[in-house]
């Protein structure tokens, strides 16, 4: 009974998402906002609810499908349902998505008080929360499509919230393009899959495919193109819709520009939701993926690996201070991507998928709350620009403490959540890859470095302000909520909670190992101070130094350039103009040919109706003749007779 | 009686010829006499030769007669309100329902 | 020359003057002359009915038809004020499709004619066209009568007669101008 409530938790933001698209323009002051807070907030207890029922009541290992009706029927055989899957998986998603949705949306409630779009705001938010809860409680990949394309579109409506600024629709356009490229791939993905396996439905999919006879029986036959299996095709396809969505490279150059929206969307879509539900997707099919593709598996663990260090070493030196958790996501994405891609690499060790899920579980805290005190600095100084800020641990003192926090958890420094999770995945990599590990514990430096760099930045760098910017309250708690969230999250079994085939995961870490990260970020940490904490001419220097490389990052690899260039001279240059060309004149042609024509010809019979009596009579009996004649002459005489 | 049909028809497709070329709407009138009058033979000649026992030739011949009549009248009325109108009677110029 | 009785030349007359006078009606431009062609004919018509053993119906043709229609449609021409004048000459263009059509259909009539035998001669003592007789059967109600005809024709002759006061009388703002 209890998990019928999981139906309320996709029926409350979309009611809330429709009444407050209806009527937000008129209600005044604030009222949307708590009207979104409460809805958000009910289902957050809810979601709490399931998830205590699903791990203490009961066993935490089966798999509930709910509500699985036909929703779209091609024939009797062919048909796409809709309902809700419960499992660790999906609700331990859910219980993150509701709860930072939450937080979310108390802080934004005084963010953009005063908006004069404020109801639509709050009405897009609803809609994400429905779609993002939509996407993870998915019975069938179609279903997920259908999803990922609706949070697609959230994301673009509050990407381009601020639709007077171009910057901010060039942002939303981009995103929405470069996510709807991937999700072709996708698309591709899923008919193929479907096709092979027979069904849509995903407890049945991963029984037929990876049921551990599937190999040996040949229920399902294995089909080859050019030598690889189709079903290794679709499932990279369907990474690269993952891919897509979760900014990995190269498709990851929507990230950064989608931090026009304002500093809350940030919070919930671009850095705890929606840009993991690339993972959510790798997770959800991993037993697929584990069985019987692990080739797809290498490539996506070398994607995740080279967005992380890549985005690393853009972050070290971008100055806008949303750009840098922007690329500290897609560095931290990329940690969870490689996580589950090395378990191909580790002979039947699954450690790496609830090392992802667990990472997951903890980014969504700290990274949810580096964003929303970014948020508040933002809003003290009224600027991104690092440049215009330092020297504020006295005027933001609480949001000082939790940015520090987050800060440290990032870097993984024990004991907070961050070291526990990143130390399940390189313990996972260790055991798998050697090249990946020591690449992953650079990028674990480089990301302890950027991360203190913006730190003392904001907070140091220059004499310290002594005025206190007022926090509001409804700032200040969902900060201090996370950062409890942050401190304690990190002694959660998740291993007892999430894993594949249900055995439980023991996550340990071993001591000698884990000297090797944190020392490495302990190193940054002090370069850090030493270049940044008060103002020096060392980091210029440092500049000087490796000039060349140091433009490269800073131009982000100039990967933006890149596609402009491809999409412009390329293709619609090659593709566009005589597509263009071809329906202006062939088939534009055609149609006004064809009026033409009709008018010409009416032109012509327009004389038959003359208003003459007599001209009348004579086509009548000129008809009767010819009638009269026909039929005598066919039937001969014998009409008459 | 084939000589009798064949009076008939030539003076029904006289009417009708007349009733294409003329211009004058009474004329037009005219011919609509002729070709009334050939059904009229025509009617009288079925009736004599084919059909002696019965008389209804005749009845006919007698109706299409009064209704001839009342047609002519009223077609009449029609063409003076139409000359009180136009002030002509040529039908080439009563085209309003043209195109 | 083989013998035709007088009753066939007398009949080849009248049909040759009944045409005759039919084509000048529709050929000739003066519209008075017109109507004096139709009377000819119309009385063409009626001595044809003399021939053909029913003199009730030449005398009601002369009486209703030559009588009253064409002196109606004297009445109308003058009404119109277009006696004396010539008519303007036919379309070229109207000519041309109308004599086809006519020719067409006329030739097809006759074809249709030729190929059928009607089985004439079948007890030609019984058509009895008296005026009693015509009464009898006319107004008989029961086998082939034709009484309700007879009763609508009179209707109809009132309507016509109210409807043609209708539609030509003068409406009376332009009765008290003129």
């Amino acid at each position: 009974m209890a998990m019928n409530l999981s139906i309320l938790v996709l029926i409350l933001p979309f009611l809330t998402f429709v009444g407050l698209a209806f009527f937000g323009k008129r209600l005044s002051g604030i009222t949307a906002g708590i009207i979104g807070s409460i809805s958000t907030g009910i289902i957050s207890l809810i979601a709490a609810f399931i998830a205590f029922n699903y791990w203490v009541m009961s066993d935490g290992k089966s798999t509930m499908i709910l509500f699985n009706f036909p929703w779209l029927t091609f024939n009797e055989h062919l048909a796409i349902n809709m309902g809700l899957l419960l499992d660790s998986l999906s609700i331990m998603m859910v219980a993150v998505v509701t709860f930072v949705s939450f937080m979310v949306h108390l802080y934004s409630i005084e963010y953009l008080k005063g908006e004069e779009r404020y109801g639509s705001y709050f009405a897009y938010l609803s809609l994400f929360t429905f779609s993002m809860l939509g996407l993870v409680l998915s019975v069938n990949i179609f279903q997920i499509y259908v999803f990922w394309e609706l949070v697609g579109v959230s994301s673009f409506l509050l990407i381009g919230f601020y639709y007077q600024r171009p910057s901010a629709v060039a942002a939303a356009k981009k995103a929405f393009i470069v996510t709807r490229f991937a999700d072709l791939g996708f698309l591709v993905g899923i008919l193929i899959l479907s096709f092979e396996a027979k069904t849509l439905d995903i407890p049945m999919l991963i029984e037929r495919l990876s049921s551990p006879d599937t190999l040996t029986s040949g229920n399902i036959k294995m089909h080859m193109v050019g030598g690889l299996s189709v079903i290794s095709i679709a499932m990279f396809l369907i990474f690269i819709g993952g891919a897509g969505k979760s900014a990995m490279f190269p498709l990851h150059i929507w990230l950064p520009d989608a931090m026009e929206g304002p500093t809350p969307v940030s919070a919930l879509i671009h850095a705890a939701t929606m840009v993991v539900a690339g993972v959510y997707l790798v997770a959800r099919l991993f037993p697929v993926y584990f069985v019987l593709t692990p080739e797809v598996l290498h490539i996506i663990s070398w994607v995740g690996i080279i967005s992380a260090l890549l985005a690393a070493l853009i972050a070290c030196t971008q100055t806008d201070i949303k750009r840098v958790l922007a690329y500290s996501t897609i560095s931290q994405i990329g940690y969870m991507m490689f996580s589950l891609g090395i378990t191909a690499y580790s002979h039947g060790e699954t450690l790496g998928y609830t090392a992802s899920l667990f990472h997951l579980f903890t980014h969504a805290f700290f990274k949810a709350l580096l964003f929303l005190a970014a948020g508040v600095i933002i809003h003290a100084v009224h600027s991104n620009e690092v440049a215009q800020m330092g020297g504020l641990r006295k005027s933001l003192p609480t949001t000082h403490i939790a940015f520090l926090l987050a800060t440290l958890a990032i870097s993984g420094i024990p004991p907070l959540s961050g070291f526990f999770s990143k130390e399940a995945i390189l313990t996972a990599t260790h055991h798998a890859n050697p090249v990946i590990f020591w690449l992953a514990v650079i990028g674990s430096s480089l990301t302890t470095f950027y991360m203190f760099r913006l730190y003392y930045l904001i907070f140091w760098n220059k004499p310290a302000e002594h005025h206190r910017h007022h926090e509001h309250a409804l700032f200040s708690i969902p900060l201090i909520i996370l950062t409890l969230g942050t401190l304690l999250n990190g002694f959660i079994p998740f291993g007892q909670f999430i894993s594949v085939g249900l055995e439980k995961v023991q996550i340990s870490f071993e001591l000698g190992m884990a000297a090797v990260p944190v020392g490495g970020s302990l190193l940054a940490i002090l370069l850090a101070t030493l270049w940044y904490a008060k103002s020096t001419s060392y980091p210029d220097k440092f500049v000087s130094l490796l000039k060349n490389f140091y433009r490269w990052t800073y131009r982000k690899f100039y990967f933006d350039e890149l596609y402009q260039f491809v999409t412009h001279k390329i293709i619609f240059n090659l593709i566009g103009r005589p597509i263009a060309w071809f329906d202006r004149n062939i088939v534009d042609g055609t149609m006004n040919a064809m009026a033409w024509g009709s008018m010409y010809f009416s032109q012509a019979i327009k004389r038959i109706q003359s208003g003459n009596v007599q001209s009348y009579t004579m086509y009548f009996l000129g008809g009767v003749i010819i009638l009269l004649s026909i039929l005598l002459y066919a039937y001969g005489y014998n009409l008459i007779n | 009686m084939l000589h009798i049909l064949i009076l008939s028809t030539a003076l029904f497709f006289i009417g009708i010829y007349g009733f294409f070329t003329r211009r004058n709407l009474i004329t037009m009138l005219i011919s609509i006499e002729l070709i009334l009058n050939s059904v009229n033979i025509n009617f009288v000649a079925f009736n004599k030769y084919l059909y002696p026992q019965q008389l209804e030739g005749i009845f006919f011949n007698i109706f299409i007669i009064a209704i001839a009549a009342a047609e002519v009248s009223l077609a009449i009325a029609i063409i003076i309100n139409l000359y009180r109108k136009f002030n002509t009677i040529d039908i080439e110029d009563t085209n309003t329902m043209k195109h | 020359m083989n013998a035709m009785t007088l009753e066939q030349i007398l009949f080849y007359t009248i049909s040759g003057l009944v045409l005759f006078f039919a084509f000048m009606v529709i050929v000739c431009r003066r519209i008075f002359r017109s109507a004096i062609y139709l009377l000819f004919s119309l009385l063409g018509i009626a001595a044809l009915y003399f021939m053909m053993d029913v003199e009730f119906i030449a005398a009601i043709q002369i009486i209703v038809y030559v009588g009253g229609i064409v002196v109606l449609i004297i009445f109308s021409i003058f009404l119109t004020h277009q006696v004396g004048e010539k008519m303007p000459k036919k379309l070229i263009k109207r000519i041309v499709p109308a004599l086809i059509l006519s020719l067409a259909g006329f030739l097809l009539t006759i074809d249709m004619l030729a190929h059928h035998n009607f089985n004439t001669g079948i007890n030609p003592e019984k058509f009895n066209p008296t005026v009693e007789n015509i009464g009898h059967q006319l107004l008989d109600y029961k086998n082939y009568g034709y009484v309700l005809p007879f009763e609508i024709i009179s209707f109809l002759l009132l309507a016509a007669l109210i409807g043609s006061i209708v539609i030509a009388i003068r409406p009376k703002q332009q009765q008290a101008k003129n």
